[in-house]
């Protein structure tokens, strides 16, 4: 056997799901190879098949699942001249299980459930080692060992000991690497391996990947969604859409001359930095917002004195963990939120952008009065005058949640599903007792056209809508009373990236029509460009930028906001992610940030106006600093 | 682990206390006393009751103190072993329940022992061949065991037990053996009426467990650790031992607490048809005649059940999870 044998050859893969309304084909005559030692990505949105490819691959179909036809040739570098079909292995049969994360290995999306929580680390780590090679107790802690500190565990002794749920969601994904890695296999097939991470644990996480695979040699089949990463780390491309391949070849062709219609519109749909301003993003299929005759367009909104529609002032919110001893228990505070000031002006569209854990949904909530805060001013203010949100009760709250509404970011558990989409719009008329049922008929029939959906599926459950549809409806419930202002809070990170452009421009559309304000909630900076108008960085609690659109991104001045705009994938070869630069988890440490912005108990900067309203927390010495520069 | 072991055991104390308080109220709730019941018994029966003789033993039993007093005798009573006098027996609560404690304990743990035997292969089963012939016949037999009121299958079974073994009707040994000294041939004949009880107070219980342990498992299965396990390329059994068995076990150990009263007090009905030397029939009968310290001593004794029971549980889950163990307190 030559060099030049593929290593894994898929050869007209076709594979069915028997369901109890009939054959489903998931998978429909997909060929590809991959050469031993390269990276090959599989692309496409949730439903095109790409993960049955995977999991046919490894021999873990689920079980209505069934191989049609067609090949997986795998051609062993272990065993050369010899080459296996696993179709026709036995699932469950020793040569497969010898295959299977002995040969060829998998990680997974979620970090979080792949691991078993009852199992240490280096247990379940050991447990493939133990399966695949003959190595005594001893060397198996040694391997392992080996293998986690490779990974980037700092200490790696005391993480043989750990339990999965004490370890960080970057942490959890670096020991499902080292579990997949730890007999070295020669092929890697990698599930959407840093979907459920924030950007900066992903670019760490790419990174490992490559460093790893050069160093193992071992060839990769990246399975993702996300035409970013797969510029940023893909020699060759697999494109499927419904089950089909569209379009296949080296990483340069696909980006740079994309043949395929559907290929094309999908790098259209993605929002991307380099955007001209008021360009559109092209979704698959635009929806139009109607307004009707109770939903009339709307000027731009306006406050009495020209005041901000929404003014925060020092919120602070603080979680008590309490540690149990018998006698004493200590108790820890943990500052979710910490002196957050910001305005939202009427008609703009303000864009929070924080990583997981950074205190943006608990403003979201201290905002909409669902917590309340130790300390801070929420004042809303319409033609009317202003509002003190935070000593709003009874009726006056009541009342007063007709202007501020919410869209919450889950499309799946955010609507009931034993109500249909009739009850669900019009419940919040029906709470606030608006009109008659007639005219309640009348006004959810306009929402529905408003968001692009059919009125005669008024009737229909939650169900038998996509996600994207259902994210519809909820906006559509949302704006059923008429607010001023919509609060988003992740409203498209749970959609495929051309529903992510429709609704994204459904959103943009509604604002300008009805006159609306919003405060955008998002974790992905290319997203919160492409709607926002002014932007907040949130860490750590505290907000540590925030400035206009542009010049956020032409002059980020905060380390955490610079990490962070590093971190992004661009869907663009020109445009490569600088790994070297990639902060190893200390981005968002605000003690680790360097001298004019560095929080500790000694330095508590506040924020410090860099012209133009371009604020940042820091010591004023930065003024200085950047006048010498 | 010591701490918290130390802090349950000091949060069991006012517990109990509580319980002991309630537990005597609701003794003395229904009008009268033991007396009065004796009294109306007696005179039912034509017989002439001497009032001054019934003072007499009212001073002797100490109802004339006001209520408050009788519990704190009592109470305290029980904290140096002492249990009170029952009235109808004429004897020390200690000395009537005695034996009987043993066999009820001997039961009831031969009763969850069945339980877990039988229902954990069978759960398994189902779970990991749902929806196969198996399954649905396995699940049938738990439903109809489920169902069957116990008595029913109680007389059932010692009918069969007697024309096919020979095993004497009702008692847990043969006649020949009561008030022997415990020999081989006792031990013997105990084992050989205990299936009786231990399966008809078990089958609904083991009907119970399978159903849950199926849920549970099923549950489990889905889960993508299971996924992770089979792409190491362990052999499906060996995943199912480690990984998702041992997570839907979980449920089963928090619920040890609520089966030892459970089982003792569950049993009393079939105990009464199978006149078993069990508490449970006494503790009816206790009731019934408003036997007050013998009574309130089985309440006790129930409740101190439970919350010793849930201890065990807590402390079982704290080993068996480390995510109990180490995650106390993290959480928001």
């Amino acid at each position: 056997m030559d060099r030049s044998t593929p290593l894994l050859r898929v050869h007209d893969l076709r594979i069915g799901f028997d369901l109890p309304e009939g054959r489903l084909v998931a998978v429909d005559g997909v060929s590809f190879q991959i050469r031993r030692g390269s990276t090959v990505a599989l692309v496409g949105e949730s439903g095109s098949g790409k993960s049955v490819v995977s999991q046919a691959i490894m021999g873990l179909l689920p079980r209505p699942a069934k191989i049609l036809g067609g090949s997986i040739l795998f051609a062993d570098p272990e065993k050369p001249g010899t080459i296996t079909d696993i179709v026709r292995l036995p699932v469950d049969g020793r040569e497969m299980r010898n295959v299977r994360g002995g040969r060829i290995s998998i990680i997974f999306q979620e970090p979080m459930t792949s691991l078993s929580p009852l199992h240490t680390v280096g247990n379940q780590i050991r447990e493939a080692l133990e399966l695949h090679r003959d190595v005594s107790a001893h060397e198996a802690t040694e391997l392992t060992r080996d293998m986690l500190a490779m990974v980037g565990f700092p200490d790696p002794d005391r993480a043989l000991k750990t339990y999965p749920f004490e370890l960080s969601g970057g942490l959890r994904q670096r020991a499902m690497i080292s579990m997949a890695l730890v007999c070295r296999p020669a092929l890697l097939i990698a599930d959407e391996p840093t979907t459920a991470l924030d950007v900066t644990i992903q670019a760490q996480i790419l990174k490992l990947i490559k460093d790893l695979q050069s160093e193992l040699n071992m060839a990769m089949l990246m399975i993702t969604h996300d035409l970013g990463v797969v510029s940023n780390v893909a020699e060759e491309v697999v494109v499927m859409y419904r089950g089909r391949v569209m379009e296949s070849g080296d990483v340069e062709d696909i980006f740079r001359r994309a043949q395929h219609p559907y290929l094309k519109a999908l790098m259209g749909a993605v929002p991307r930095f380099d955007m001209a301003p008021g360009e559109r993003l092209k979704p698959l299929r635009e929806i139009k917002a109607e307004t009707g005759h109770l939903l009339a367009d709307r000027p731009k909104a306006t406050t009495a004195d020209n005041a901000p529609m929404l003014a925060v002032e020092g919120l602070t919110k603080a979680y008590t963990i309490r540690k149990g001893g018998w006698v004493s228990t200590s108790r820890k505070s943990i500052k979710a939120l910490d002196d957050v000031s910001f305005t939202v002006q009427p008609g703009e569209c303000l864009g929070l952008v924080g990583e997981s854990g950074c205190g943006k949904t608990t403003l979201s909530k201290v905002i909409m009065r669902a917590l309340t805060p130790d300390a801070g001013k929420v004042t809303f203010t319409d033609e009317t005058g202003p509002t003190d949100v935070l000593a709003l009760d009874g009726n006056r709250l009541t009342e007063f949640r007709q202007k501020l509404q919410f869209v919450f970011q889950d499309p799946f558990s955010s609507l009931n599903p034993r109500m249909t989409v009739f009850d669900i719009i019009a419940e919040p008329l029906v709470i606030h007792g608006i009109g008659d049922p007639a005219w309640r008929r009348e006004m959810v029939s306009e929402l529905m056209r408003l968001v692009g959906l059919d009125v005669r599926h008024l009737n229909r459950y939650p169900h038998s809508f996509s996600g994207g549809q259902r994210q519809r409806i909820g906006i559509a419930r949302a704006l059923a009373l008429k607010p001023k202002m919509l609060i988003c809070d992740e409203p498209v990170s749970a959609l495929d990236v051309s529903i992510q452009a429709q609704v994204l421009n459904l959103l943009k559309d509604l604002k300008e029509k009805l006159g609306l304000t919003y405060l955008f909630i998002s974790h992905n900076l290319a997203v919160v460009d492409y709607v926002a108008d002014r932007i907040a960085v949130m860490c750590a609690g505290r907000i540590v930028e925030l400035a206009p659109r542009e010049a956020l991104f032409r002059d980020p001045v905060h380390p955490y906001t610079q990490a962070l705009l590093a971190a992004v994938p661009d869907p663009d070869l020109d445009n490569p992610l600088d790994f070297d630069a990639v902060m190893d988890g200390r981005a968002s440490n605000p003690a680790a940030w360097s001298a004019p912005f560095t929080v500790d108990d000694s330095h508590m900067p506040g924020f410090v106006e860099l012209g133009d309203g371009h604020f940042v927390r820091a010591d004023p010495a930065i003024l200085n600093l950047r006048l010498a520069s | 682990m010591l701490d918290y072991l130390a802090r349950r055991i000091l949060v069991m104390i006012p517990t109990l206390i509580a319980i002991s308080v309630i537990t005597f109220i609701i003794i003395q709730l229904p009008p009268g006393d033991y007396l009065s019941t004796l009294i109306a018994e007696m005179e039912s029966q034509g017989e002439a009751v001497d009032p001054a003789k019934i003072e007499a033993l009212r001073a002797q039993y100490g109802l004339d103190k006001p209520m408050w007093e009788q519990y704190l005798v009592w109470a305290t009573g029980m904290l140096r072993g002492d249990f009170g006098y029952s009235f109808e027996y004429q004897l020390p609560v200690s000395d009537v329940v005695g034996d009987r404690v043993l066999m009820t304990i001997v039961l009831n743990f031969a009763t969850i022992l069945f339980i877990y035997v039988v229902s954990f292969p069978i759960g398994i089963y189902s779970a990991t061949h749902q929806y196969s012939v198996g399954d649905y016949g396995l699940t049938f037999i738990g439903f109809l065991g489920l169902a069957t009121p116990n008595f029913l299958l109680a007389l059932i079974l010692l009918y069969f037990a007697n024309v096919w073994f020979g095993t004497s009707i009702g008692g847990l040994m043969d006649p020949s053996y009561i008030d022997q000294p415990w020999s081989f041939g006792k031990v013997m004949s105990v084992l050989e009426h205990l299936w009786v009880p231990v399966v008809v107070i078990g089958t609904a219980g083991t009907a119970a467990m399978i159903r849950r342990l199926r849920a549970n498992l099923l549950d489990e299965l889905q889960k993508q650790y299971v996924v992770t396990a089979r792409a190491k390329g362990l052999p499906p059994f060996r995943a199912l031992m480690k990984y998702p068995l041992r997570m839907a076990m979980n449920p089963f150990i928090s619920d040890i607490g609520n089966m030892l009263p459970q089982v003792v007090s569950g049993s009393a009905v079939v105990s009464m048809v199978l006149s078993l030397p069990t508490t449970g029939p006494m503790l009816i009968n206790a009731l019934q005649s408003q036997d007050m310290y013998l009574a309130g001593s089985f309440l006790m004794f129930l409740a101190a059940l439970t919350v010793f029971g849930m201890l065990l549980s807590d402390l079982a889950l704290a080993w068996l999870d480390p995510r109990i163990r180490l995650g106390g307190g993290t959480a928001r």
